[in-house]
């Protein structure tokens, strides 16, 4: 593991100019999608995680970086408030979303996750066929049509990259696909409502090398349509695929020993790996932490 | 040979000694405890069958019940198989809808309130209760109003199943990952739809099986139907009004009846029950691998 860190570095020093071509994330941002402020997370009265502020910016790829149990993951899963379903979780501070409060009163979650999707770590097709796994999602928001619905599948798997290796079994179950297969599926299944963000939570951690490039490859693909933010233990696919970065550490508190994460470092992605300004990120980055 | 004596071969038999004595201690245990476990219900099938096999004829299965001193060639248990399909079919409908909503009520919705702790509690309580005693309790609070009938009968059972209901349902539910409630959560579902669309067929192949595992067992409780059907002899189509009869109850009169005729009939109800429920378990098989066609 260690050895693998220290080949990062020099990997990441050598290709970072290339790492986002025409690099539009410094100078002109799109609109702001996210605009996160000071906010902490909270699992019952246990903190974990404190102070994040950032903003993401449309059509952009954010990634989210930092060692385990820094609350990347629990950062995501509050932006489309999946947070939510875990009883005791709740959130203090800011998020707006397009201008509006996230967490706002009459908000309803439901609503939320229709317009901001999710992948998750582990591919979890549902036990359903490959036809039924993409067209859940339109289903249930209401489209019988079984052309339209033809139509979604047909878009949301070729958007997905999975449309050649599945179009003559579509009626086979969603669970008969390979790792690989079946977290595109399930990007496929989050691409069939046309959200308007897709969050994506590790995809690539269970895949192996050409499943995670094919999956990079099109979230490059999808970027001018969705915006994405993506948690990654992998910091080469962070330079590979993301505008920008945020890097995530762990405070620990020697009297109490709780752990609790926050936000160090936010800034292109260039900047983060090529010249961090926080000693942490810089610790991180070159491999010397986590 | 001077190359093979430096190598050292790496041992990869089964070790020796006590790790290997012990093991086969306990796989003959296993085995014992199998053979312990078959032995009764053999003889259970194998007496029933012996016994019962000779009666069985269209006619026997389909013929009024006669008289006890009829001899073993006279008259049949249509009436009782009638009733019992009657009482149990009544008895599914209303406790196996009950039940798996209160499981998904139990695991989906309650989550960790007081509300659902309580029903959980008594549900498993419930599952305790006699079954002598549901008879009398509906005895007591339907029969002395309304009288006997098929539809009490139905009561008494489906109060039986219904905990059993809940507790598979349960289980089964429980075993869906949240993953799947996620990622259909993830594309804009509502708890219900979520419940409807993912969780339920996901558990499905479960949920039937456990039910019709309740159905079985209900379809042969004698206990709770002395109280509420009265056990007759005639047959009763109308399953809400009027005494009505069962096979578990004309196995329980017949049983302790003098008469060889009448003997022999208990034998021959016993197997065309212990049939009912054997083919409600193979439906139940089929159905399970029905619903589960997409779980790989």
């Amino acid at each position: 593991m260690e050895q693998s860190e220290q080949n990062v570095v020099t990997n990441v020093q050598l290709p970072k100019m290339q790492t986002t071509p025409g690099a539009p994330a410094f100078e002109t941002p799109g609109g702001t999608i996210f605009d996160v402020k000071n906010v902490s997370c909270y699992y019952g009265s246990f903190r974990a995680v404190t102070d994040v502020s950032l903003s993401i910016y449309e059509h952009e790829i954010t990634a989210f970086i930092g060692p385990s149990g820094c609350g990347k993951t629990t950062v995501l899963r509050t932006l489309n408030r999946m947070n939510d379903l875990i009883v005791g979780a709740h959130v203090e501070g800011d998020i707006d979303y397009r201008g509006e409060s996230l967490y706002g009163k009459d908000v309803s979650p439901i609503a939320v996750r229709r317009r901001i999707g999710m992948v998750f770590q582990k591919p979890n097709p549902f036990p359903k066929s490959i036809y039924d796994n993409v067209a859940y999602g339109p289903r249930i928001n209401g489209i019988r049509n079984k052309g339209k619905l033809n139509e979604i599948v047909e878009r949301s798997l070729r958007q997905a990259a999975l449309w050649d290796e599945v179009k003559d079994r579509l009626g086979k179950s969603g669970l008969g696909l390979s790792g690989g297969q079946a977290q595109r599926l399930c990007i496929a299944r989050t691409l069939a409502v046309e959200p308007d963000v897709v969050l994506m939570d590790e995809p690539a951690s269970a895949l192996d090398p050409i499943a995670t490039g094919a999956i990079e490859d099109l979230m490059k693909e999808i970027k001018s349509k969705y915006t994405i933010v993506i948690v990654t233990h992998n910091m080469q696919q962070a330079t590979r695929v993301s505008d920008r970065t945020a890097f995530y550490s762990v405070l620990v508190n020697p009297e109490s020993d709780t752990r609790t994460g926050t936000l160090v470092e936010y800034g292109p992605t260039q900047q983060i790996f090529g010249d961090p300004q926080d000693e942490r990120t810089k610790a991180y980055v070159t491999g010397r932490m986590g | 040979m001077a190359v093979v004596a430096e190598y050292q071969q790496p041992d990869l038999r089964e070790p020796k000694g006590w790790r290997r004595t012990s093991n086969r201690i306990v796989t003959a245990l296993m085995v014992l405890a199998f053979v312990l476990v078959i032995i009764p219900l053999g003889f259970v099938l194998f007496t029933v069958i012996a016994k019962g096999v000779s009666i069985i004829s269209w006619s026997f299965l389909t013929s009024s019940i006669p008289p006890q001193v009829a001899p073993a060639n006279v008259g049949g248990i249509g009436p009782a198989i009638l009733g019992t399909i009657e009482i149990v079919a009544l008895a599914t409908v209303l406790a196996v809808p009950l039940g798996i909503l209160g499981a998904i009520y139990l695991n989906e919705y309650g989550g960790k309130n007081w509300l659902a702790a309580l029903i959980g509690f008594f549900s498993d309580v419930m599952t305790g209760v006699p079954s002598i005693i549901m008879g009398l309790f509906i005895f007591s609070i339907w029969v002395l109003h309304f009288g006997y009938s098929g539809l009490a009968g139905a009561f008494a059972l489906g109060c039986l199943m219904l905990p059993v209901v809940i507790r598979s349902t349960y289980e089964m539910l429980r075993l869906v990952p949240d993953s799947l409630r996620e990622g259909s959560y993830a594309v804009g579902a509502t708890k219900a739809r979520v419940t409807m669309t993912v969780v339920l067929p996901a558990a499905i192949g479960g949920i039937v099986s456990g039910a019709l595992l309740a159905v079985a067992r209900a379809a042969g409780e004698t206990a709770p139907l002395l109280f509420t059907i009265a056990t007759v002899t005639a047959a009763n189509p109308n399953v809400f009004k009027g005494a009505n009869t069962a096979l578990p109850a004309l196995i329980f009169t017949n049983a302790s009846s003098p008469y060889a005729g009448a003997e022999q009939r208990g034998w021959g109800a016993a197997l065309t029950l212990i049939v009912i429920c054997f083919v409600l378990m193979i439906v139940a098989r089929f159905v399970t691998a029905r619903f589960a066609r997409f779980s790989r």
